[in-house]
């Protein structure tokens, strides 16, 4: 090991590639990390299109500018480009820039999967994004793939399949990176109960990763099969039962939405003790009730099909199951708030964002909460109250956690400040038009407004009116982000960063004790000490 | 990186692959499973895909439970014609009744169309035997052919006091092309 080290003195700063190549064959998690993050933000924009396509045509009641096969391909991509081209990538591209800082490792333990990942990603959503141009459009059928109807789509569905697939490796591979990573790549004084939530809250997410993607890659093969092979998985004339692809897939789909969220509790439990200036309130409870969370999200799966006629006690054993659910859930909600309470919290666009992500997740819990009680459901099954619940626990809670991760970690990554008055006017604008935007949506799914409709009855024409207004604000003003993005990497205010850039920070979390912008090469030697207030200690 | 991190990489690994191949197999397992699961709960309505032994039992004639009869084509067979011959019929538990389903392939090619059979509430599912059915196999229809099929059924004097009406519903399916293939 000492040899080693001295070896390695000789070229100590030896930096990246030259020129283009640098960012196609680049196995530094840093590069990698960056890649993926302007890849998620790519596809935040292109699905956002999608979101904002399918809000015009809901402005008013009636067809007016795409038609419904058309419609209904919208709901779908949008679905599918924002879980698995933006929410999921944009996290793994945070693990990947900031676990091994965090936990004093000199890089991801497996450095070419990684970079065979990304681009395998790359590859998936372009294959995804192919199916728009294909015979008979893009899948239409909703994001879950349910047969029968996803067996009617033309040309696309093998093509779809196959990028599912490719993603699904892709995620794996992360996943693998990742935990291989936190186990063995550690620095020896980070133990366990020492390391920062985001880097146990993506421990625990890539267990689900790996448990869960095979099953959604065997799930859509057997599409794949019945449509081609003449097998009957999910045929009724074969013997077979759509019911049962019903339940593979939400064998996944239930974790999944949990991979989104997992992540989301990491950065925001590492956020608010630094602008609170304390340490992170009941620690070794926020991770017990991760772990309790992605256990109980593996045996809630059919609360998303209370209506397909299960009998009295399934029905019940889910109910209880996934109100089970809010217990860690609560307990998270309350360790944030305390380590609020009596804090000297200083409001910057990251605490901004983060206070806005736990206010508006409690509002998204609590709808699912409703959702959870299985004879209301009936009513609110597959209506806009359902867009409106998923949507708040993702675009007020992961989409604005990735932001304040932005905001907080880019003077570490480029070594500049953010434009803060900007920023201040993106959280702003957003706070107040992702309310407009989503609001409405649970008042008219309780009026029983279908979801995936392009068309509806009038009743509807004023709730919808002001949801579309409020799309057309959100969706601009998240370019303020990108003009932010760019302005800091060409300089930013001019103001220089220090290390620890937010006061305090050193004492909270590795990273920052690194200079800023954080060197091509760092903790080439393990750090002797780990900071441990974002522990709560 | 030295050497024992590397290899202690590997070992993991090697693993958490384990684990992946494991897992794409479960999704697998999970389709006998699920069936394994409906058939000891009789959770979805499946009535049993072959016939029951001719049991005698005690007729109760006390008793009395309707019997409706649903008939339906998917979207992709607006070739044939399938109706029952009554809507509904009212029974006593025990006794064996037949009723008649009418078929007709409305084409001049061979059909070759399988039956499948749902029964509402999908508990009850299991009290309701049947003897005769044209479900059980696959039944080849000649150009224009009209057949008539009997069905013939008991409904188990065990069936739980509480329910009143049992809905058997059959979806006929064109199978021709998958059977032809064969």
């Amino acid at each position: 090991m000492s040899a080693a080290t001295a070896e390695h003195d000789d070229h100590h700063d030896h930096g990246p590639e030259k020129g283009l190549l640098r960012w196609i064959v680049t196995t530094n998690h840093k590069d990698i990390g960056t890649l993926y993050l302007i890849f998620a933000l790519a596809m935040f924009f292109v699905g956002g299109t999608m979101a904002l396509i399918i809000r015009t045509e809901l402005f008013e009641p009636g067809m007016q500018f795409v038609d419904p096969q058309f419609f209904n391909s919208m709901t779908t991509m949008h679905a599918l480009v924002m879980v698995f081209g933006a929410v999921m990538p944009a996290f793994v591209g945070l693990a990947n820039w900031m676990i091994p800082m965090m936990i004093g490792a000199p890089d991801m333990a497996l450095p070419r999967m990684n970079n065979m990942s990304f681009w395998m990603l790359v590859a998936g959503v372009l294959l995804l994004a192919s199916t728009l141009f294909m015979e008979g459009g893009a899948p239409a059928s909703g994001w879950t793939l349910y047969p029968p109807l996803v067996l009617q789509t033309g040309s696309a569905l093998p093509f779809a399949i196959f990028s599912v697939h490719l993603l699904g490796i892709s995620s794996i591979m992360g996943a693998i990176n990742i935990i291989a990573t936190i186990f063995n790549m550690r620095a020896p004084a980070m133990t366990l109960m020492k390391m920062p939530l985001f880097v146990w809250t993506w421990l625990i997410t890539a267990f689900l990763l790996i448990a869960i993607m095979p099953v959604f890659a065997g799930a859509v093969t057997m599409l794949l099969t019945d449509r081609f092979f003449d097998t009957s998985f999910f045929d009724a004339a074969g013997g077979g039962d759509p019911v049962l692809y019903q339940h593979i897939f939400w064998f996944f789909g239930h974790p999944e939405v949990y991979v989104m969220i997992l992540p989301t509790f990491g950065v925001a439990s590492t956020i608010i003790p630094v602008f609170a200036r304390k340490p992170l309130f009941g620690y070794s409870s926020m991770v017990y009730a991760t772990a309790a969370i992605a256990f109980l999200s593996f045996i809630v799966w059919a609360h998303h099909m209370f209506t397909v006629g299960m009998p009295m006690a399934g029905e019940l054993y889910f109910m209880y199951a996934t109100m089970l659910i809010a217990i860690p859930t609560g307990v998270k909600i309350f360790n944030w708030t305390a380590t609020m309470w009596k804090g000297s919290m200083t409001f910057e666009a990251p605490m901004l964002f983060s206070i806005a992500f736990v206010v508006l997740f409690t509002l998204g819990g609590f709808t699912g909460l409703m959702m959870a009680l299985a004879p209301v459901d009936f009513q609110y099954h597959d209506t806009y109250f359902i867009v409106a619940h998923f949507h708040y626990t993702l675009v007020p809670a992961s989409v604005f956690i990735l932001m304040a991760a932005g905001y907080f970690w880019l003077p570490k990554w480029t070594g500049n400040m953010y434009d803060e008055k900007l920023a201040k006017l993106h959280f702003w604008l957003s706070a107040v038009s992702v309310n407009i935007l989503f609001f409405p949506q649970h008042f008219l799914g309780l009026a029983g407004m279908p979801r995936r409709i392009p068309d509806y009855a009038v009743q509807f024409a004023d709730w919808n009116m002001i949801s579309s207004i409020g799309a057309f604000i959100y969706g601009p003003s998240q370019l303020i982000f990108v003009y932010i993005v760019y302005k800091t990497i060409k300089g930013g205010t001019g103001e220089k960063v220090t290390d620890e850039v937010w006061e305090g920070a050193k004492e909270q979390s590795l990273e920052w004790t690194l200079p800023s912008p954080a060197p091509y090469h760092t903790f080439s030697t393990p750090p002797k000490e780990v900071p441990t207030m974002s522990t709560g200690r | 990186m030295s050497d024992g991190v590397e290899q202690k990489n590997t070992k993991l690994v090697y693993k958490l692959v384990f684990i992946v191949l494991a897992m794409f197999g479960f999704g697998y397992a999970l389709v006998p499973l699920y069936d394994v699961f409906c058939d000891i709960t009789g959770l979805n309505g499946k009535t049993a895909s072959e016939a029951t032994v001719d049991e005698v039992y005690e007729v109760d004639l006390n008793r009395e439970i309707t019997i409706e009869f649903i008939t339906s084509l998917p979207k992709s067979t607006p070739t044939m014609e399938f109706r029952a011959e009554k809507n509904k019929i009212k029974v006593h538990p025990g006794q064996y009744y037949t009723v008649n389903f009418y078929a007709k392939n409305k084409t001049d090619k061979i059909m070759v169309s399988r039956a499948v059979p749902s029964v509402t509430p999908g508990l009850a599912a299991e009290y309701l035997k049947k003897t005769e059915c044209f479900c059980f196999t696959e039944q080849t229809f000649e150009p224009n052919e009209v057949k008539l099929m009997p069905v013939r059924f008991v409904i188990d004097p065990e069936l739980p006091k509480k329910y009143k009406t049992v809905t058997l519903a059959y979806t006929f399916f064109d199978n021709t092309e998958k059977s032809v293939k064969k």
